[in-house]
């Protein structure tokens, strides 16, 4: 069994972006499941009471804590914007390579515009953020 | 007429027809979630403060404890749908790879249990 050749073998195709951002839906789609462990551990802290509240909020209000959250809500905004891009293709729409490409880019676009959104929010002064 | 071979039908292996379901849930899971992901990171980037207080206020009130119940729900359910293709994509060998698929069931199950009960948790304990 474990000596049969695997596919799709990706070793032997030429890297296009469109190959990277195939990858990092999945890598994002994992992370996002680790981030859905942190926002039910948040919720569950909540419900233990002020203590326990109080116990987790110096983590999450942590410059490291911020930058964790502003990119778990990078990958949250990625994987749906990308998510978007294979429901269209199940549909039957933008599978021509031009069309790939032209929304792959915008992807790539609306993640970085509102990864920075989330960054200024979450480390704006003043306000707590999250 | 049956494009199997008499062979796989004797031994039932071959579609059980169970991949379509996977594969459609994972879209009707990601059709509900993308809604619910802009409601989510929105509220979460606009809650006026962190404190205690105000956090479980937040989340007991009005429709925000019914969203964020499907927030990890459905999230939890298409999780579990993803994580299982990519354990069955990068794991091999059967025992590993059941446990894998077996370990990240019951997480995926936990996860959603335990979301479900705090929520209710801080919902009923918040007046309407």
């Amino acid at each position: 069994m474990a000596e049969r050749p695997l596919s799709p073998f990706i070793t032997v195709y030429r890297w296009s972006y469109t190959m990277t951002l195939s990858i990092l839906h999945r890598i994002t789609g994992v992370a996002l499941a680790v981030a859905l462990l942190g926002l039910v551990a948040w919720l569950l802290s909540a419900s233990r009471g002020a203590d326990a509240y109080a116990a987790l909020t110096p983590l999450l209000l942590s410059a490291p804590g911020k930058l964790l959250i502003v990119l778990a809500m990078t990958a949250l905004i990625y994987h749906c914007c990308n998510g978007l891009r294979h429901l269209a293709w199940d549909m039957g729409w933008g599978f021509e390579r031009a069309d790939a490409r032209r929304s792959a880019a915008l992807v790539v676009i609306v993640t970085l515009i509102a990864a920075a959104l989330c960054l200024y929010a979450m480390f704006r002064p003043g306000t707590g953020g999250a | 007429m049956s494009l199997r071979a008499p062979l796989a039908r004797a031994l039932h292996h071959g579609t059980a027809r169970a991949g379509v379901s996977h594969w459609l849930i994972q879209r009707v899971t990601a059709t509900a979630l993308a809604p619910l992901a802009i409601w989510l990171l929105i509220a979460l980037l606009s809650l006026p403060s962190s404190d205690y207080a105000s956090v479980t206020r937040w989340i007991g009130t009005g429709l925000h404890p019914v969203l964020l119940a499907l927030v990890v729900l459905i999230g939890a359910w298409h999780a579990w749908l993803g994580v299982q293709v990519v354990i069955e994509d990068y794991v091999h060998g059967f025992v590993t790879k059941t446990a894998a698929l077996l370990v990240s069931l019951f997480v995926h199950v936990l996860v959603a249990a335990s979301g479900l009960y705090a929520l209710l948790h801080i919902a009923l304990a918040t007046p309407a």
